[in-house]
Protein backbone atom coordinates (compact mmCIF):
# COMPACT_ATOMS: atom_id res chain seq x y z
CA UNK A 1 0.00 0.00 0.00
CA UNK A 2 1.40 3.52 -0.79
CA UNK A 3 0.96 6.41 1.15
CA UNK A 4 -1.46 8.02 -1.29
CA UNK A 5 -3.69 4.27 -0.77
CA UNK A 6 -3.32 4.83 2.91
CA UNK A 7 -4.10 8.33 2.65
CA UNK A 8 -7.33 7.97 0.45
CA UNK A 9 -7.96 4.76 2.36
CA UNK A 10 -7.44 3.47 6.39
CA UNK A 11 -6.38 7.32 7.12
CA UNK A 12 -9.15 8.93 5.90
CA UNK A 13 -11.62 6.34 7.32
CA UNK A 14 -9.85 6.69 10.79
CA UNK A 15 -9.62 10.39 10.67
CA UNK A 16 -13.30 10.91 9.88
CA UNK A 17 -13.55 8.47 12.56
CA UNK A 18 -11.43 10.04 15.43
CA UNK A 19 -12.84 13.76 14.37
CA UNK A 20 -16.37 13.08 15.28
CA UNK A 21 -15.37 10.87 18.20
CA UNK A 22 -13.73 13.82 19.41
CA UNK A 23 -16.35 16.69 18.47
CA UNK A 24 -19.09 14.28 19.91
CA UNK A 25 -16.88 13.76 22.94
CA UNK A 26 -16.45 17.30 23.99
CA UNK A 27 -19.31 18.98 22.92
CA UNK A 28 -21.65 16.14 25.24
CA UNK A 29 -19.08 16.26 27.78
CA UNK A 30 -19.45 20.33 27.92
CA UNK A 31 -23.62 20.16 27.37
CA UNK A 32 -23.51 17.69 29.97
CA UNK A 33 -21.66 19.43 33.21
CA UNK A 34 -23.12 20.48 36.34
CA UNK A 35 -24.21 23.99 36.08
CA UNK A 36 -25.77 26.32 38.81
CA UNK A 37 -29.07 26.52 40.30
CA UNK A 38 -30.03 29.98 39.35
CA UNK A 39 -31.52 31.80 41.85
CA UNK A 40 -31.76 34.95 41.19
CA UNK A 41 -34.85 37.60 38.82
CA UNK A 42 -33.75 37.54 35.02
CA UNK A 43 -32.90 41.25 34.20
CA UNK A 44 -33.33 41.05 30.63
CA UNK A 45 -35.89 39.89 28.88
CA UNK A 46 -34.58 38.91 25.57
CA UNK A 47 -31.80 36.15 25.49
CA UNK A 48 -32.22 35.36 22.19
CA UNK A 49 -32.15 38.44 20.73
CA UNK A 50 -28.94 39.19 23.22
CA UNK A 51 -27.10 36.42 22.01
CA UNK A 52 -27.56 36.99 18.38
CA UNK A 53 -26.41 40.52 19.20
CA UNK A 54 -23.16 39.03 20.67
CA UNK A 55 -22.73 36.96 18.01
CA UNK A 56 -22.65 39.79 15.65
CA UNK A 57 -20.39 42.24 17.84
CA UNK A 58 -17.96 40.28 18.72
CA UNK A 59 -17.44 39.00 15.47
CA UNK A 60 -16.03 42.91 14.80
CA UNK A 61 -13.30 44.73 16.95
CA UNK A 62 -14.75 46.62 20.05
CA UNK A 63 -14.22 50.42 19.07
CA UNK A 64 -12.16 50.83 22.07
CA UNK A 65 -9.76 48.19 21.26
CA UNK A 66 -9.58 49.09 17.13
CA UNK A 67 -6.34 50.49 17.11
CA UNK A 68 -5.00 47.65 18.77
CA UNK A 69 -6.45 44.67 17.04
CA UNK A 70 -7.42 45.70 13.76
CA UNK A 71 -4.79 44.15 11.96
CA UNK A 72 -5.29 41.09 13.77
CA UNK A 73 -8.83 41.07 13.04
CA UNK A 74 -8.55 41.69 9.00
CA UNK A 75 -5.69 38.66 8.43
CA UNK A 76 -7.87 36.55 10.70
CA UNK A 77 -10.88 36.91 8.70
CA UNK A 78 -9.03 37.07 5.22
CA UNK A 79 -6.95 33.40 5.92
CA UNK A 80 -10.53 31.83 7.22
CA UNK A 81 -11.81 33.41 4.09
CA UNK A 82 -9.17 32.27 1.96
CA UNK A 83 -8.72 28.86 3.01
CA UNK A 84 -12.31 28.11 3.01
CA UNK A 85 -12.74 29.04 -0.15
CA UNK A 86 -9.80 27.10 -1.65
CA UNK A 87 -11.09 23.88 0.44
CA UNK A 88 -14.76 24.32 -1.27
CA UNK A 89 -13.89 25.96 -4.29
CA UNK A 90 -11.39 24.21 -6.07
CA UNK A 91 -12.81 21.86 -8.53
CA UNK A 92 -10.55 19.14 -8.11
CA UNK A 93 -11.55 19.14 -4.12
CA UNK A 94 -15.64 18.54 -5.22
CA UNK A 95 -15.76 15.05 -6.12
CA UNK A 96 -14.44 14.75 -2.25
CA UNK A 97 -17.49 16.96 -1.29
CA UNK A 98 -19.90 15.32 -3.39
CA UNK A 99 -19.04 11.82 -2.24
CA UNK A 100 -19.90 13.16 1.31
CA UNK A 101 -22.92 15.48 0.25
CA UNK A 102 -24.44 13.84 -2.48
CA UNK A 103 -24.30 17.10 -4.32
CA UNK A 104 -21.58 19.90 -5.20
CA UNK A 105 -21.28 23.44 -6.97
CA UNK A 106 -19.37 25.54 -9.40
CA UNK A 107 -16.07 26.26 -8.83
CA UNK A 108 -13.42 29.17 -9.31
CA UNK A 109 -10.33 28.74 -11.85
CA UNK A 110 -7.40 26.40 -10.43
CA UNK A 111 -4.98 29.68 -10.76
CA UNK A 112 -7.35 31.82 -9.24
CA UNK A 113 -7.73 28.86 -6.37
CA UNK A 114 -3.99 28.27 -6.34
CA UNK A 115 -2.96 32.49 -6.24
CA UNK A 116 -5.40 32.69 -3.35
CA UNK A 117 -4.09 29.42 -1.34
CA UNK A 118 -0.73 31.54 -2.07
CA UNK A 119 -1.89 34.30 -0.29
CA UNK A 120 -3.73 32.87 2.29
CA UNK A 121 -0.38 30.67 3.23
CA UNK A 122 1.19 34.19 3.08
CA UNK A 123 -1.03 35.76 5.75
CA UNK A 124 -0.65 32.52 8.09
CA UNK A 125 3.39 32.71 7.99
CA UNK A 126 2.70 36.55 9.03
CA UNK A 127 0.67 35.46 11.34
CA UNK A 128 2.99 32.43 12.90
CA UNK A 129 5.99 34.90 12.67
CA UNK A 130 4.28 37.90 14.43
CA UNK A 131 2.87 34.87 17.02
CA UNK A 132 6.75 34.72 17.10
CA UNK A 133 8.39 38.01 18.09
CA UNK A 134 5.37 39.90 19.42
CA UNK A 135 6.03 40.77 23.35
CA UNK A 136 2.58 39.93 24.11
CA UNK A 137 1.37 37.28 22.05
CA UNK A 138 4.91 34.98 22.58
CA UNK A 139 4.10 34.80 26.37
CA UNK A 140 0.30 34.12 26.03
CA UNK A 141 0.98 31.65 23.11
CA UNK A 142 1.73 27.59 23.79
CA UNK A 143 1.85 24.46 21.78
CA UNK A 144 -1.79 24.30 20.77
CA UNK A 145 -1.34 27.65 18.72
CA UNK A 146 1.88 26.74 16.98
CA UNK A 147 0.40 22.92 16.01
CA UNK A 148 -2.73 24.17 14.82
CA UNK A 149 -1.21 27.45 12.94
CA UNK A 150 0.89 24.76 11.63
CA UNK A 151 -1.35 21.78 10.84
CA UNK A 152 -3.44 24.74 9.26
CA UNK A 153 -0.58 25.98 6.67
CA UNK A 154 0.10 22.28 6.12
CA UNK A 155 -3.15 21.33 3.36
CA UNK A 156 -2.10 24.82 2.03
CA UNK A 157 1.62 23.91 1.43
CA UNK A 158 0.77 20.35 0.72
CA UNK A 159 -1.74 21.33 -1.78
CA UNK A 160 0.56 23.98 -3.63
CA UNK A 161 3.18 21.91 -3.80
CA UNK A 162 1.40 18.86 -5.09
CA UNK A 163 -0.81 21.45 -8.19
CA UNK A 164 2.43 22.88 -8.77
CA UNK A 165 4.34 19.52 -9.69
CA UNK A 166 7.34 20.58 -7.82
CA UNK A 167 8.49 16.84 -7.20
CA UNK A 168 6.97 15.54 -10.94
CA UNK A 169 8.44 11.92 -10.21
CA UNK A 170 6.32 12.05 -6.83
CA UNK A 171 3.48 13.63 -7.55
CA UNK A 172 1.14 10.58 -5.96
CA UNK A 173 3.60 10.74 -2.97
CA UNK A 174 2.54 14.38 -3.22
CA UNK A 175 -0.98 13.97 -3.43
CA UNK A 176 -0.90 11.45 -0.72
CA UNK A 177 0.93 14.08 1.81
CA UNK A 178 -1.76 16.54 0.82
CA UNK A 179 -4.62 14.72 2.05
CA UNK A 180 -2.64 13.27 4.87
CA UNK A 181 -2.41 16.77 6.14
CA UNK A 182 -6.29 17.08 6.07
CA UNK A 183 -6.50 14.19 8.16
CA UNK A 184 -3.98 15.19 10.71
CA UNK A 185 -5.62 18.91 10.91
CA UNK A 186 -9.54 16.77 11.36
CA UNK A 187 -7.77 14.54 14.22
CA UNK A 188 -6.57 17.59 16.04
CA UNK A 189 -9.38 19.68 15.11
CA UNK A 190 -11.67 18.35 18.67
CA UNK A 191 -8.71 18.52 20.53
CA UNK A 192 -7.07 21.90 20.15
CA UNK A 193 -8.04 25.27 19.72
CA UNK A 194 -9.11 24.58 16.46
CA UNK A 195 -12.38 23.36 17.81
CA UNK A 196 -13.55 27.38 18.01
CA UNK A 197 -14.75 26.66 14.89
CA UNK A 198 -17.33 24.40 16.58
CA UNK A 199 -17.99 26.36 19.62
CA UNK A 200 -16.49 29.93 18.91
CA UNK A 201 -20.56 31.27 17.72
CA UNK A 202 -22.42 29.29 20.13
CA UNK A 203 -20.42 30.32 22.76
CA UNK A 204 -20.74 33.65 21.73
CA UNK A 205 -24.05 33.45 21.41
CA UNK A 206 -24.34 31.67 25.17
CA UNK A 207 -22.36 34.27 26.63
CA UNK A 208 -24.85 37.18 25.06
CA UNK A 209 -27.88 35.83 26.15
CA UNK A 210 -26.09 35.16 30.12
CA UNK A 211 -24.94 38.89 30.54
CA UNK A 212 -28.63 39.75 28.93
CA UNK A 213 -29.98 37.88 31.95
CA UNK A 214 -27.84 39.76 34.65
CA UNK A 215 -28.77 42.88 32.45
CA UNK A 216 -25.09 43.18 30.87
CA UNK A 217 -24.85 44.43 27.61
CA UNK A 218 -21.97 41.37 25.97
CA UNK B 1 20.45 -17.25 -38.03
CA UNK B 2 21.67 -15.62 -35.10
CA UNK B 3 25.24 -14.57 -37.10
CA UNK B 4 23.48 -12.71 -39.37
CA UNK B 5 23.63 -8.95 -38.99
CA UNK B 6 20.71 -6.92 -38.18
CA UNK B 7 21.32 -4.61 -40.82
CA UNK B 8 21.58 -7.35 -43.39
CA UNK B 9 18.37 -8.69 -42.07
CA UNK B 10 16.27 -5.86 -41.95
CA UNK B 11 17.84 -4.93 -45.92
CA UNK B 12 16.59 -8.71 -46.51
CA UNK B 13 13.04 -7.93 -45.01
CA UNK B 14 13.15 -4.27 -48.08
CA UNK B 15 13.77 -2.35 -44.90
CA UNK B 16 15.19 0.58 -46.76
CA UNK B 17 18.29 2.61 -44.80
CA UNK B 18 16.27 5.69 -45.15
CA UNK B 19 13.61 4.02 -43.43
CA UNK B 20 15.46 2.45 -40.94
CA UNK B 21 17.10 6.14 -40.09
CA UNK B 22 13.80 7.64 -39.80
CA UNK B 23 13.13 5.05 -37.14
CA UNK B 24 16.54 5.57 -35.16
CA UNK B 25 15.68 9.69 -35.37
CA UNK B 26 12.12 8.69 -33.37
CA UNK B 27 13.90 6.02 -31.51
CA UNK B 28 16.92 9.09 -30.25
CA UNK B 29 13.96 11.24 -29.91
CA UNK B 30 11.64 8.79 -27.21
CA UNK B 31 15.13 7.93 -25.39
CA UNK B 32 15.77 11.86 -24.82
CA UNK B 33 19.04 11.45 -27.18
CA UNK B 34 20.20 14.39 -28.95
CA UNK B 35 19.14 13.88 -32.72
CA UNK B 36 22.75 13.32 -34.19
CA UNK B 37 22.86 10.12 -31.72
CA UNK B 38 20.05 8.72 -34.73
CA UNK B 39 22.83 7.93 -37.50
CA UNK B 40 25.13 6.05 -34.29
CA UNK B 41 22.28 3.97 -33.81
CA UNK B 42 21.50 3.15 -37.29
CA UNK B 43 25.14 2.47 -37.61
CA UNK B 44 24.97 0.16 -34.30
CA UNK B 45 21.86 -1.17 -35.05
CA UNK B 46 22.86 -2.68 -38.54
CA UNK B 47 26.27 -3.88 -37.14
CA UNK B 48 24.77 -5.83 -33.98
CA UNK B 49 24.55 -9.17 -33.94
CA UNK B 50 20.96 -10.76 -33.22
CA UNK B 51 20.65 -11.17 -29.95
CA UNK B 52 19.13 -14.23 -28.46
CA UNK B 53 15.97 -13.44 -26.61
CA UNK B 54 14.22 -15.84 -24.58
CA UNK B 55 10.38 -15.12 -23.81
CA UNK B 56 8.43 -16.62 -20.83
CA UNK B 57 4.92 -16.48 -21.16
CA UNK B 58 3.64 -16.78 -17.02
CA UNK B 59 -0.04 -15.58 -15.36
CA UNK B 60 -0.70 -13.68 -18.62
CA UNK B 61 -3.50 -12.72 -21.15
CA UNK B 62 -1.18 -12.40 -23.93
CA UNK B 63 -2.71 -8.67 -24.49
CA UNK B 64 1.29 -7.74 -23.63
CA UNK B 65 2.35 -10.49 -26.36
CA UNK B 66 -0.43 -9.17 -28.84
CA UNK B 67 0.29 -5.62 -27.86
CA UNK B 68 4.19 -5.92 -29.12
CA UNK B 69 4.12 -8.00 -32.02
CA UNK B 70 1.56 -5.37 -33.66
CA UNK B 71 -0.29 -8.13 -35.69
CA UNK B 72 -2.66 -6.06 -37.64
CA UNK B 73 0.32 -3.83 -39.11
CA UNK B 74 4.01 -4.77 -40.55
CA UNK B 75 5.90 -1.89 -38.75
CA UNK B 76 8.93 -0.91 -38.81
CA UNK B 77 9.17 -1.78 -35.00
CA UNK B 78 7.56 -5.24 -35.63
CA UNK B 79 10.49 -5.70 -38.06
CA UNK B 80 12.97 -4.30 -35.59
CA UNK B 81 11.45 -6.98 -33.09
CA UNK B 82 11.96 -9.55 -35.57
CA UNK B 83 15.75 -8.80 -36.05
CA UNK B 84 16.38 -9.90 -33.04
CA UNK B 85 16.30 -13.54 -32.51
CA UNK B 86 13.23 -14.67 -30.35
CA UNK B 87 14.43 -18.32 -29.71
CA UNK B 88 11.51 -19.07 -27.22
CA UNK B 89 7.83 -17.68 -27.34
CA UNK B 90 5.35 -20.34 -26.87
CA UNK B 91 3.14 -18.08 -28.04
CA UNK B 92 4.48 -17.13 -31.32
CA UNK B 93 6.79 -19.82 -32.13
CA UNK B 94 5.50 -22.77 -34.23
CA UNK B 95 7.49 -25.33 -32.38
CA UNK B 96 5.28 -26.90 -29.54
CA UNK B 97 5.97 -29.50 -26.98
CA UNK B 98 9.03 -31.13 -26.39
CA UNK B 99 10.50 -29.28 -29.61
CA UNK B 100 9.69 -26.17 -28.11
CA UNK B 101 11.27 -26.93 -24.74
CA UNK B 102 14.60 -28.54 -26.11
CA UNK B 103 14.66 -24.76 -28.17
CA UNK B 104 14.36 -23.16 -24.99
CA UNK B 105 17.05 -24.85 -23.62
CA UNK B 106 19.71 -24.86 -26.82
CA UNK B 107 19.01 -21.27 -26.96
CA UNK B 108 20.01 -21.05 -23.61
CA UNK B 109 23.02 -22.78 -23.67
CA UNK B 110 24.19 -21.41 -26.70
CA UNK B 111 23.78 -17.98 -25.31
CA UNK B 112 24.84 -18.60 -21.43
CA UNK B 113 24.50 -15.20 -19.88
CA UNK B 114 24.05 -13.04 -23.49
CA UNK B 115 20.68 -13.32 -23.63
CA UNK B 116 17.49 -11.42 -22.90
CA UNK B 117 15.19 -12.68 -20.92
CA UNK B 118 11.80 -11.28 -21.28
CA UNK B 119 9.04 -11.88 -19.48
CA UNK B 120 5.18 -11.03 -19.37
CA UNK B 121 2.83 -12.42 -16.51
CA UNK B 122 3.48 -12.67 -12.68
CA UNK B 123 4.67 -15.71 -11.15
CA UNK B 124 2.56 -17.63 -8.65
CA UNK B 125 3.65 -18.66 -5.16
CA UNK B 126 0.30 -19.82 -3.86
CA UNK B 127 0.25 -23.18 -5.46
CA UNK B 128 3.04 -24.07 -8.12
CA UNK B 129 0.62 -25.88 -10.44
CA UNK B 130 -1.19 -22.86 -10.81
CA UNK B 131 0.78 -21.99 -14.09
CA UNK B 132 2.87 -24.28 -15.40
CA UNK B 133 4.80 -24.68 -19.20
CA UNK B 134 5.58 -28.05 -20.38
CA UNK B 135 4.51 -29.41 -16.36
CA UNK B 136 7.64 -26.60 -15.09
CA UNK B 137 6.37 -24.37 -12.53
CA UNK B 138 6.58 -20.62 -13.42
CA UNK B 139 8.61 -20.20 -10.38
CA UNK B 140 11.41 -22.96 -11.33
CA UNK B 141 11.61 -22.13 -14.90
CA UNK B 142 12.36 -18.32 -14.25
CA UNK B 143 14.82 -18.97 -12.12
CA UNK B 144 16.24 -21.24 -14.65
CA UNK B 145 16.29 -19.09 -17.04
CA UNK B 146 17.49 -15.96 -15.13
CA UNK B 147 20.40 -17.34 -14.23
CA UNK B 148 22.17 -17.41 -17.86
CA UNK B 149 20.43 -14.15 -18.65
CA UNK B 150 22.56 -10.88 -19.59
CA UNK B 151 19.29 -9.15 -17.90
CA UNK B 152 15.59 -9.16 -17.79
CA UNK B 153 12.61 -7.40 -19.34
CA UNK B 154 9.59 -7.65 -17.65
CA UNK B 155 7.03 -7.03 -20.21
CA UNK B 156 3.71 -5.29 -18.80
CA UNK B 157 2.53 -4.63 -15.62
CA UNK B 158 2.05 -8.21 -14.59
CA UNK B 159 5.70 -9.28 -14.74
CA UNK B 160 6.50 -5.67 -13.49
CA UNK B 161 4.29 -5.30 -10.62
CA UNK B 162 1.84 -8.26 -10.66
CA UNK B 163 -0.55 -6.76 -12.29
CA UNK B 164 -4.03 -7.75 -12.27
CA UNK B 165 -3.34 -11.53 -10.71
CA UNK B 166 -2.24 -9.76 -7.60
CA UNK B 167 -4.80 -7.65 -7.10
CA UNK B 168 -6.73 -8.50 -4.31
CA UNK B 169 -7.23 -11.15 -2.73
CA UNK B 170 -4.45 -12.75 -4.97
CA UNK B 171 -5.77 -15.71 -5.19
CA UNK B 172 -2.51 -17.16 -6.76
CA UNK B 173 -0.14 -15.73 -4.64
CA UNK B 174 1.18 -13.54 -7.94
CA UNK B 175 4.83 -11.87 -7.58
CA UNK B 176 6.67 -10.02 -10.02
CA UNK B 177 10.01 -10.83 -11.60
CA UNK B 178 11.75 -8.23 -9.01
CA UNK B 179 10.20 -9.78 -5.95
CA UNK B 180 12.29 -13.35 -7.05
CA UNK B 181 15.06 -12.06 -9.25
CA UNK B 182 17.26 -9.99 -6.91
CA UNK B 183 20.95 -10.63 -8.79
CA UNK B 184 20.48 -9.81 -12.72
CA UNK B 185 19.67 -5.92 -13.82
CA UNK B 186 15.92 -5.90 -14.83
CA UNK B 187 13.97 -3.54 -16.89
CA UNK B 188 10.12 -3.05 -16.41
CA UNK B 189 8.32 -1.51 -19.20
CA UNK B 190 5.06 -1.72 -17.37
CA UNK B 191 1.53 -1.35 -19.09
CA UNK B 192 -1.60 -3.48 -19.66
CA UNK B 193 -0.47 -3.66 -22.12
CA UNK B 194 2.94 -1.64 -22.76
CA UNK B 195 3.07 0.73 -25.62
CA UNK B 196 4.92 -1.08 -29.00
CA UNK B 197 7.44 1.22 -29.45
CA UNK B 198 8.65 1.10 -25.48
CA UNK B 199 10.09 -2.33 -26.06
CA UNK B 200 11.26 -1.35 -29.31
CA UNK B 201 13.24 1.59 -27.77
CA UNK B 202 14.55 -0.69 -24.88
CA UNK B 203 15.91 -3.06 -27.74
CA UNK B 204 17.32 -0.53 -29.55
CA UNK B 205 19.33 0.99 -26.61
CA UNK B 206 20.49 -2.29 -25.30
CA UNK B 207 22.07 -2.82 -29.23
CA UNK B 208 23.76 0.35 -29.93
CA UNK B 209 24.98 0.66 -26.42
CA UNK B 210 24.88 -2.74 -24.72
CA UNK B 211 23.07 -1.37 -22.06
CA UNK B 212 19.99 -1.05 -20.45
CA UNK B 213 18.41 2.17 -20.43
CA UNK B 214 18.30 4.88 -17.46
CA UNK B 215 15.34 3.65 -14.97
CA UNK B 216 13.27 5.66 -12.55
CA UNK B 217 12.62 3.92 -9.09
CA UNK B 218 10.37 1.29 -9.94
CA UNK B 219 12.83 0.14 -12.65
CA UNK B 220 11.18 1.27 -15.61
CA UNK B 221 12.94 3.37 -18.66
CA UNK B 222 13.40 7.17 -17.66
CA UNK B 223 12.92 8.05 -21.27
CA UNK B 224 9.26 6.38 -21.45
CA UNK B 225 8.41 6.92 -17.77
CA UNK B 226 9.19 9.76 -16.23
CA UNK B 227 6.30 11.97 -16.87
CA UNK B 228 2.81 11.60 -15.92
CA UNK B 229 0.01 11.34 -18.21
CA UNK B 230 -1.32 14.56 -16.98
CA UNK B 231 1.82 16.69 -17.56
CA UNK B 232 1.71 15.44 -21.13
CA UNK B 233 -1.78 15.33 -21.84
CA UNK B 234 -3.31 17.61 -23.89
CA UNK B 235 -6.54 18.13 -21.90
CA UNK B 236 -4.00 19.58 -19.08
CA UNK B 237 -5.19 23.52 -20.09
CA UNK B 238 -8.68 22.49 -19.29
CA UNK B 239 -7.44 21.13 -16.04
CA UNK B 240 -6.04 24.17 -15.46
CA UNK B 241 -8.55 26.25 -15.86
CA UNK B 242 -11.25 24.52 -14.03
CA UNK B 243 -12.90 22.85 -16.81
CA UNK B 244 -14.42 19.46 -16.11
CA UNK B 245 -16.32 17.19 -17.97
CA UNK B 246 -19.10 15.38 -15.36
CA UNK B 247 -20.37 13.02 -17.42
CA UNK B 248 -19.05 11.08 -20.42
CA UNK B 249 -21.87 12.74 -22.68
CA UNK B 250 -22.16 16.11 -20.72
CA UNK B 251 -21.48 19.33 -22.61
CA UNK B 252 -17.68 19.25 -21.23
CA UNK B 253 -17.21 15.84 -22.77
CA UNK B 254 -18.02 17.11 -25.84
CA UNK B 255 -15.93 19.59 -26.03
CA UNK B 256 -13.14 17.86 -24.72
CA UNK B 257 -12.69 19.01 -21.25
CA UNK B 258 -10.19 17.61 -18.19
CA UNK B 259 -11.69 13.61 -17.20
CA UNK B 260 -10.42 13.91 -13.55
CA UNK B 261 -13.63 14.39 -12.62
CA UNK B 262 -14.56 11.16 -14.22
CA UNK B 263 -11.91 8.94 -12.45
CA UNK B 264 -8.23 10.41 -14.77
CA UNK B 265 -5.38 8.63 -13.31
CA UNK B 266 -3.21 10.76 -15.76
CA UNK B 267 -1.74 12.38 -12.26
CA UNK B 268 -0.52 9.61 -10.73
CA UNK B 269 0.60 7.71 -13.85
CA UNK B 270 3.74 7.37 -15.45
CA UNK B 271 4.47 6.51 -18.76
CA UNK B 272 4.59 7.67 -22.66
CA UNK B 273 0.67 7.34 -23.56
CA UNK B 274 0.36 10.92 -24.12
CA UNK B 275 2.70 11.94 -26.51
CA UNK B 276 4.06 8.23 -28.55
CA UNK B 277 0.11 7.18 -28.59
CA UNK B 278 -1.20 3.86 -29.45
CA UNK B 279 -1.85 2.14 -33.09
CA UNK B 280 1.33 4.38 -34.96
CA UNK B 281 0.55 7.48 -33.06
CA UNK B 282 -3.17 7.73 -33.63
CA UNK B 283 -4.92 8.07 -30.68
CA UNK B 284 -4.59 7.40 -26.78
CA UNK B 285 -7.50 6.89 -24.44
CA UNK B 286 -7.80 9.94 -23.27
CA UNK B 287 -8.03 11.05 -26.63
CA UNK B 288 -10.65 8.81 -27.13
CA UNK B 289 -12.79 9.96 -24.21
CA UNK B 290 -12.18 7.70 -21.15
CA UNK B 291 -9.48 8.57 -18.46
CA UNK B 292 -6.77 6.93 -17.94
CA UNK B 293 -7.02 3.85 -15.21
CA UNK B 294 -3.00 4.01 -14.48
CA UNK B 295 -2.49 0.79 -15.65
CA UNK B 296 1.39 1.12 -15.79
CA UNK B 297 1.48 1.59 -11.97
CA UNK B 298 1.78 -0.75 -9.88
CA UNK B 299 -1.60 -2.13 -7.79
CA UNK B 300 -3.63 -0.07 -10.44
CA UNK B 301 -6.44 -2.72 -10.01
CA UNK B 302 -6.76 -1.40 -6.06
CA UNK B 303 -6.56 1.81 -6.50
CA UNK B 304 -10.52 2.46 -5.88
CA UNK B 305 -13.01 2.28 -9.09
CA UNK B 306 -11.99 3.40 -12.38
CA UNK B 307 -14.53 6.07 -12.28
CA UNK B 308 -13.95 7.42 -8.83
CA UNK B 309 -12.27 10.94 -9.26
CA UNK B 310 -8.29 10.75 -7.76
CA UNK B 311 -9.64 13.56 -4.86
CA UNK B 312 -12.36 11.29 -3.61
CA UNK B 313 -11.04 9.59 0.24
CA UNK B 314 -12.95 6.70 1.80
CA UNK B 315 -14.19 8.44 4.95
CA UNK B 316 -16.41 5.87 5.82
CA UNK B 317 -20.81 5.64 5.58
CA UNK B 318 -23.23 7.76 7.39
CA UNK B 319 -23.49 4.40 9.23
CA UNK B 320 -19.91 4.23 10.28
CA UNK B 321 -20.11 8.35 11.24
CA UNK B 322 -23.31 7.82 13.23
CA UNK B 323 -21.34 4.86 15.44
CA UNK B 324 -18.19 6.74 15.89
CA UNK B 325 -20.73 9.87 17.37
CA UNK B 326 -22.39 6.99 19.59
CA UNK B 327 -19.35 5.81 21.10
CA UNK B 328 -18.01 9.60 21.40
CA UNK B 329 -21.64 10.74 23.18
CA UNK B 330 -20.94 7.84 25.86
CA UNK B 331 -17.53 9.25 25.89
CA UNK B 332 -18.91 12.17 26.86
CA UNK B 333 -21.24 11.16 29.13
CA UNK B 334 -18.97 9.59 30.53
CA UNK B 335 -16.66 12.46 31.10
CA UNK B 336 -19.60 14.67 32.62
CA UNK B 337 -20.54 12.06 35.04
CA UNK B 338 -17.21 11.87 36.16
CA UNK B 339 -16.93 15.78 36.46
CA UNK B 340 -20.38 15.76 38.25
CA UNK B 341 -18.63 12.78 40.70
CA UNK B 342 -15.39 14.99 41.41
CA UNK B 343 -17.87 18.58 41.76
CA UNK B 344 -19.84 16.49 44.20
CA UNK B 345 -17.17 15.12 46.55
CA UNK B 346 -15.65 18.73 46.48
CA UNK B 347 -15.87 20.91 49.27
CA UNK B 348 -18.80 23.64 48.52
CA UNK B 349 -16.45 26.12 48.09
CA UNK B 350 -14.71 24.51 45.26
CA UNK B 351 -17.41 23.18 43.61
CA UNK B 352 -18.97 25.99 41.62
Amino acid sequence: MTLFDFARGPGMFWATTIMVIGIVWRLAGAVLLARHKDRSTPRGDNRVAAGLRAVLMRSVPPHELEKHITFQHLTGYAWHIGWFVTFLFFVPHMPFIESILGFGWPGLPNQAIVMLAAITLAILLLLLVRRIVHPVLKVISDFDDYVSTLLACAPLVTGIVAFAHLFPSHHETMIGLHILSVEALMVWLPFGKIFHCVTGLPLRFQIGAAFARRGVKA
Amino acid sequence: MRDVLVGDYLRGRGVSRRSLLKFCAAAASWMALPPTMAQEIAAAIEKARRPSVIWLPFQECTGCTESITRAETATLESLIFDAISLDYQHTLQAAAGDAAEEARHQAMKENWGKYLLAVDGSIPLANPGYSTIAGVSNLDMLLEAAKGAAAIIAIGTCAAFGGIPAARPNPTGAVAVSDLIKDKPIINVSGCPPIPVVITGVLAQYLTFGSIPDLDRLGRPRAFYGQSIHDRCYRRPFYERGQFAESFDDEGARKGWCLFKLGCKGPITYNSCATIKWNGGTSFPIEAGHGCIGCAEPNFWDKGGFYEALSVSRWGTFGTVAAAAAVGAAAGVASAALARHRQAKAPEGESR
